[in-house]
């Protein structure tokens, strides 16, 4: 059986982690992540064939690493990849949730927003069309609510079809100025030359030019240790997770 | 800088009254945080009410509460709105 990773990404209180004990069954441990003090919970559920580790993610509302926390859950999509990131968006509260969901949308294609508390949202009469939110983003909009277990087998099911490289996504992506896209591309080629596919470039272009240095010093080590043999770059190891059939 | 003298900043701005943001005057990873919680150009919070001393403040912004102490609440500038 395929074992794919799926990391669970959100503002605080959307009901991340009430969906993930709903998938998982409370068949969850926490760990420590790469020597931080920030623990993340993983579980894992099996459905059809393939079977899902879930990560959950720190709830923040940005990954530019103002925090610890933020620093965790935007390291480990970008560094260890998982099959699928699953953001979890709060359908009463949607102008503050895609925020979030515009960054992870510039970091990794492999997305699939989850538009939970769509009871909640019924009862104060918000509407929200997750086919339009689906086209403008790119990426497939599912509503669910995690607490009813509504929408899940839905969610299911697009998890498998992402995971195997059966939903082809176009992830909406900032435009900057023409002077900032410019030094983007400039960048973005240079960066190509040295991470390959690896890692995405533009992304880490629009990093550079915003001087975050955390970023930079984590990405050197992480080449260093790649050139050393030390750690295979794509791979997962903790967590018992196996995504090394990325076929970027 | 005349044109200043026109503009308020949030922390003139009365309780119950809508404050449009026009430009937030902070650098580095506090403005990073203060963007990512809504506080952006062109975007509307209301004035919720002060604590007991008179600060931090709390605001409505994107749909949530967030509490400012002055020493931000004056440098994000931009005007009371009719609401």
């Amino acid at each position: 059986m395929r074992t794919y990773t799926v990391a669970l990404a959100g503002n605080p209180n959307t009901g991340k982690s009430t969906l993930f004990n709903a998938l998982t069954g409370l068949k969850q441990h926490t760990g420590n992540w790469s020597g931080k003090t920030v623990s993340l919970a993983s579980g894992h559920y099996e459905y059809k064939d393939a079977r899902f580790q879930f990560i959950d993610l720190p709830g923040t509302y940005s990954l530019f690493s103002n925090s610890a926390d933020e620093e965790v859950a935007r390291d480990y999509i970008i560094f260890e990849k998982p099959d699928v990131t699953l953001l979890v968006l709060d359908a009463t509260a949607l102008e503050r949730s895609l925020n979030l969901a515009l960054q992870v949308l510039e970091m990794t294609d492999r997305v699939i927003v989850c538009l939970n508390l769509m009871d909640e949202a019924k009862k104060k009469g918000i509407q929200v069309n997750a086919r339009k939110l689906a086209d403008q983003l790119g990426v497939p909009v599912i509503p669910i609510s995690a607490r009813n277990n509504e929408g899940l087998d839905v969610l299911s099911e697009q998890l498998l079809l992402m995971s195997t490289g059966q939903t082809p996504t176009k992830p909406y992506r900032m435009k900057y100025n023409e002077q900032l896209e410019a030094q983007i591309s400039g960048l973005e080629s240079q960066l190509r030359d040295i991470v390959g596919d690896e890692y995405p470039a533009r992304w880490l272009a629009i990093r550079f030019l915003d001087g975050d240095r955390k970023l930079i010093a984590t990405l050197k080590e992480r080449l260093k240790a790649a050139d050393k043999g030390g750690i295979s770059l794509g791979t997962a190891k903790a967590l018992g997770s196996s995504n090394s059939g990325h076929s970027f | 800088m005349d044109e200043t003298k026109h503009r308020q900043h949030l922390h003139q701005a009365a309780i119950g009254e809508r404050f449009l943001i026009e430009q937030v005057d902070i650098r580095g990873e506090h403005k990073r945080r203060l963007l990512d919680l809504g506080f952006v150009p062109g975007s509307v919070i209301e004035v919720l009410k002060a604590s007991p001393l008179g600060d931090p403040t709390s605001y409505r912004v994107a749909g949530t509460v967030i509490a400012l102490r002055k020493e931000e609440s004056q440098l994000i500038w931009g005007k009371v709105i009719s609401s």
